[in-house]
């Protein structure tokens, strides 16, 4: 008896229920609140809670170390119009030219190089040991070239910049999947046509780590070059300039604008990469 | 006057004639050595494959089947002998290949269409002779999936049955095929089976394929091509001869299974060897 009402019941209910309920609930999933979504604020949200009691219960200075909150209130008034602002545009300022500079230089360098393996191998040691030099080192030999000027700090910026953008772009090409340019090969694609139609984009991806690397190692040195070159703006500028006061606060600000400015530049960096890279990793 | 005026020069040894194969042959092979790793893989090997039938290329791991055709492809040098189409050289001839990874044979910054527009667009036809052919191909292959996606966002099957038409957009002359269903189902594998079959007896491409399943190799084939060991020789040639087209039923008819087993009995005595 149950077994016949259940298979009776069952054509009955099965066609309304395959055709409305899965559908209804494709296009609108039940509104759940999803709490993992909220997991990557933990970490700052703990950073500053132990910041907190780090200051309330003096095991530093006061003097040292301001507290979170009066940082971040000086930060967003910095920001908003404040003196910091101005610096943080100027250090990014810098930076895009630097970075700039370095991408029209080492993209192109770096695909030619590649696409010419003899080249490259002539080249590699110089690409590989001044990509291990600290840039910070040659700054006192680019003072002497440019002198206490803006071009300087862009300069040694860019240059730090361009070796890993070469690289990285060389490498793309000299490691590009050899069964796509078989592939080219078989279908009657010349050397230039391989060359634009296969090797250019086999690069593009890790040419993009390379812009990635590139962007960073650029604010850095010329956050340093702002501290160490004689210099009146930028955040480099800045945090050194509170330091020597101990204005602690404006300096706390500053490193967290600059930690800012690196985080956001990455961010830009891999969604534009997705965006163009659309089949990266599938 | 012992003067020699008119040495007399030893004529130069006349280099073997080349030796055209039977009637009906499309590619010949000639005196063809490829030495790997010091290891001769082959030496002096010499090969016939006649035009308009397919040919499955079968033997021992590590003979070089893919070898074999990837260096009449042009995709390996050899280190010497000859290998002509028809009497011309590769560079006069048209070839289409289907690798086994698709994946890495595609172009992912292309869409599916584009991709198999592409060889149309290295010679240079212009916009509408190449929809038209992307067109009668898309007809002939009965395609039921969108090729405005990029192949990343096909399925494998779907993606080599794209690469294929990829392969025969430009009409080649020979097309090679290396272990084609290796990474697909077995659903796919006998849809693409079917579709390369139609493909055959519709424009009766001479088609050189390698494949580690002997059943699938007998299936498709006009000739079974066994190789040995290596140093790697003909063991034998064997004609298949069933009429096309062959389906399921084919598998279970006596002449294929016979087919099969001297295959298999050819194929054991090679690697006891």
């Amino acid at each position: 008896m149950t077994v016949s009402t259940a298979t009776g019941a069952a054509p009955a209910s099965s066609p309304a229920s395959t055709a409305a309920p899965p559908q209804a609930g494709m296009s609108k999933p039940p509104r759940k609140f999803d709490a993992s979504r909220l997991l990557p604020l933990v970490g700052p949200l703990a950073l500053f809670v132990v910041w907190d009691l780090v200051v309330r219960l003096q095991l530093v200075s006061p003097v040292l170390l301001p507290t979170p909150s009066a940082t971040i209130v000086a930060l967003v008034k910095g920001m908003a119009g404040g003196a910091l602002l101005g610096d943080f545009l100027s250090s990014l300022n810098r930076t895009v030219q630097a970075f700039l500079i370095a991408g029209i230089i080492g993209v192109p360098l770096g695909v030619l190089l590649g696409s010419n393996e003899k080249a490259y191998r002539s080249v590699e040691f110089l690409v590989d040991f001044f990509r291990s030099t600290p840039s910070s080192a040659l700054i006192p030999l680019f003072l002497m070239i440019f002198g206490v000027t803006d071009m300087n700090k862009i300069a040694i910026a860019a240059f730090a910049a361009v070796l890993v953008i070469l690289f990285n772009s060389a490498y793309g090409v000299i490691n590009a999947r050899k069964q796509r340019v078989m592939a080219a090969r078989v279908m009657g694609a010349s050397r230039w046509q391989i060359f634009k139609d296969v090797l250019i984009w086999e690069s593009l991806q890790p040419t993009f780590v390379g812009l990635r690397s590139g962007v960073s190692m650029a604010l850095v040195i010329v956050i340093v070059a702002e501290m160490f070159i004689g210099s009146d703006s930028g955040l480099g500028n800045r945090i050194i300039n509170s330091q020597q006061v101990l204005n602690v606060r404006e300096m706390y600000a500053s490193i967290l604008a600059a930690g800012a400015l690196g985080y956001v530049l990455n961010i830009l960096f891999l969604v534009l990469e997705k965006r163009v890279v659309h089949w990266s990793g599938r | 006057m012992s003067t020699v005026i008119n040495p007399v020069i030893a004529p130069t040894p006349a280099a073997a004639p080349f030796q055209p194969g039977p009637l009906g042959t499309h590619i010949t092979i000639r005196g063809l050595t490829k030495y790997f790793a010091g290891w001769p893989l082959y030496e002096d090997f010499n090969l016939d494959i006649p035009k308009g039938k397919i040919v499955s290329v079968f033997g021992p791991n590590g003979c070089g089947k893919s070898t074999l055709i990837n260096m009449i492809a042009g995709l390996i040098p050899i280190d010497s002998g000859e290998i002509l189409f028809d009497g011309k050289s590769l560079a006069q001839t048209k070839i289409g290949y289907v690798f086994q990874n698709y994946r890495e044979a595609m172009f992912p910054w292309l869409r599916t269409i584009d991709n198999i527009a592409y060889p149309l667009r290295l010679e240079g036809r212009s916009k509408a002779e190449v929809d038209a052919r992307v067109e009668e191909l898309v007809a002939s292959f009965d395609v039921k999936f969108d090729l405005k996606r990029y192949p990343y966002e096909l399925s494998g099957g779907q993606q080599q049955t794209a690469s294929i038409m990829r392969a025969l957009a430009p009409g080649p002359e020979v097309l090679f095929l290396d272990e084609p269903f290796s990474a697909l189902d077995f659903e796919m594998t006998l849809f693409i089976r079917e579709k390369l079959q139609e493909v055959f007896m519709q424009t009766g491409t001479t088609m050189l394929l390698v494949s580690h399943d002997l059943e699938e190799a007998v299936y498709l084939a006009d000739q079974v091509l066994l190789l040995t060991k290596r140093p790697t020789r003909v063991a034998e040639i064997l004609d298949y001869t069933d009429a096309r087209p062959r389906t399921v039923d084919t598998l279970s008819e006596p002449s294929f299974i016979q087919m099969k087993k001297l295959s298999l009995e050819i194929f054991q005595r090679e690697v006891r060897k």
